[in-house]
């Protein structure tokens, strides 16, 4: 199992400085974003659609430059240290779920024979080890979205970037993965980004939370929840967590008003 | 950890079914049966109308011969019309092929060259558009060997939907999956082969199967226009020879023959279509109630 930091004495893992995005058509999608990612984190982006939360993360994931200002990593970037999880499971529907799972050893030229421990370790990770065989329109689609984070993690990223995973779920399906991911994230020890619109995730999930708002996308305001981890369903009842998510409630309102 | 949205066993006990649904199903038990029962009713029904025809008003079996005299035509030229058979299925079969590889083919060119498909795209639009009745003529002119120019004209019916429907399908992958393969630092080829090939796959069978019967469209056609000389005669030219020899009966068996052929054509590629999907996508998947 991984070590995780205390909050204070984490190392920096990579810094957004002062980031612009335009798109042609003299879209500001992103406007002066600045974020300090350290390893361990678990950052929420959280803001109304059209703040750029998307745009920061592609950002962060390389598939588009910054018009202005810098992306860098505190050490180089390897193959593997960066997982993804999008909005839809994102799986290739001709291939099943442990060959899904081995894409991002496959795409390194890597044989399955030898990184069977490390797909069959992801699937019991999200507790899929048995549908191995299965192709993913066999499965539901909370089971669909568990693939997709396997796959993500069976590399052991630094960083896993994730878009509103769990956007198309049913609560219950959202609860119980929001409960798992916690979970799998201090078993591998990786940081996450993780884009979300709703206010009580982003309370139940993270310890930043960055707040932003819309026309142009920028950050608002970053909210510390530093409430100590393991979280479960009975912090979900807390007093503490309430009160935590009045706050970033508040700073929403705020980034909706700002935008209006 | 546990997961609690898997699927339970089924329990053993059986329910009653409620009225509807018994109805449902006995609904789908009968369009099963129709299915096969009906068109064959209707061609019997159709085959006795002829021959109705025929006797009732005593037509002349050089104008419009009875089914049976077909049926006779049928059996007793078999010899004639199976070696016929060969000739154009096998013009059929090869042009088929040059169609796929050539329409697949150049689909992949296409869609790793940007430049090249906006050079030649229009042009493979024109040979398309362009009736092959009209062509054949010219390529006979040029073309010395029949065999070339049967496949020839064959290929120019049939490469266009394997192309076109390829093309479609190498450029209908899901975008989050091509940003993952970036992610992760895929080369092209890697790209091509296990992102975008299997993408385009159910594409390309739906532009195989329309090819299939357009290339015996086209091999007939090229037949018309070649006539005999060398190669021996295929099914289109023996019901051309049997109609100046006003030998109806043996017209209609030839064309019954190439009927078959497209027939057997179509359902062999549906069954390949069907295999090679069945797996994993929609459209091979039987629902679920």
């Amino acid at each position: 199992m991984a070590y995780i930091a205390p909050f204070a004495d984490r190392v920096d893992l990579l810094r957004v400085s002062a980031v612009d995005k335009v798109f042609p058509g003299n879209v500001q999608a992103l406007r002066a974003m600045s974020l300090t990612v350290r390893e361990g984190d678990f950052i929420s982006l959280l803001g109304p659609s059209g703040c750029g939360k998307s745009t920061a993360l592609r950002l962060i994931a390389g598939l588009s430059e910054p018009t202005v200002g810098r992306i860098e990593w505190a050490r180089q970037r390897a193959r593997g240290d960066l997982g993804v999880v999008f909005q839809e499971p994102t799986l290739m529907p001709w291939a099943t779920v442990s060959e899904n799972v081995f894409l991002p050893f496959r795409l390194e030229g890597r044989t399955f024979a030898s990184v069977r421990d490390e797909i069959l370790a992801a699937l019991k990770l999200v507790g899929l080890e048995k549908f191995q065989n299965a192709y993913p329109r066999e499965l539901s689609g909370g089971m669909k979205m568990r693939v997709s984070i396997a796959r993500a993690m069976v590399t052991q990223p630094k960083l896993i970037l994730m878009d509103e995973p769990f956007a198309a779920l049913d609560e219950i399906t959202r609860f119980k993965l929001n409960n798992d991911l916690l979970e799998m994230q201090a078993r591998i020890g990786c940081t996450v980004i993780f884009v979300t619109h709703s206010v009580f995730e982003s309370v139940f999930l993270s310890d930043r939370i960055v707040v932003m708002a819309a026309r142009p996308g920028r950050v608002i305001e970053e909210l510390h929840v530093g409430e100590p981890y393991p979280r479960d369903a009975v912090f979900r009842t807390s007093a503490e967590y309430a009160a935590h998510c009045r706050a970033a409630s508040q700073a929403l309102e705020n980034a909706m008003e700002a935008a209006a | 950890m546990t997961v609690t949205e898997l699927d339970e066993p089924a329990s053993p006990e059986t329910h009653a079914v409620d009225a509807q649904e018994a109805r449902r199903t006995r609904r789908r038990k009968i369009e099963r049966t129709a299915r096969w029962v009906l068109p064959i009713l209707v061609m019997v029904l159709m085959i006795w109308i002829w021959d109705r025809i025929v006797v009732w008003n005593d037509i002349p079996h050089f104008i419009l011969p009875s089914p049976a005299r077909v049926w006779g035509s049928l059996s007793g030229d078999w010899v004639i019309l199976w070696d016929s058979a060969l000739l154009t299925g096998r013009i059929t079969l090869m042009a088929l092929a040059i169609a796929v590889v050539g329409g697949a083919g150049l689909a992949i060119l296409f869609n790793q060259n940007k430049m090249v498909e906006l050079s030649l795209y229009p042009y493979a639009v024109i040979l398309q558009v362009t009736p092959v009745v009209a062509i054949a003529p010219l390529i006979f002119i040029y073309v010395e060997s029949k065999t070339v120019g049967m496949l020839l004209c064959a290929w120019l019916v049939a490469f266009f939907p394997v192309l076109s429907s390829t093309t479609l399908g190498l450029n209908s992958v899901d975008h989050n999956l091509r940003d993952l393969f970036r992610i992760y630092g895929a080369s092209r080829w890697q790209k091509l082969w296990m992102l975008q090939l299997p993408s385009a796959l159910p594409f390309f069978l739906g532009g195989l199967k329309i090819a299939g019967g357009l290339s015996l469209i086209g091999a007939v056609v090229a037949e018309l226009v070649a006539g005999t000389g060398g190669v021996g005669t295929g099914l289109a030219f023996r019901i051309q020879e049997a109609g100046y020899r006003l030998n109806i009966a043996r017209m209609f068996a030839a064309l019954a023959i190439v009927a078959a052929m497209g027939v057997f054509i179509f359902a062999a590629l549906s069954l390949l279509s069907h295999m090679l999907l069945r797996k994993w996508h929609e459209s091979a998947v039987k629902r679920e109630y």
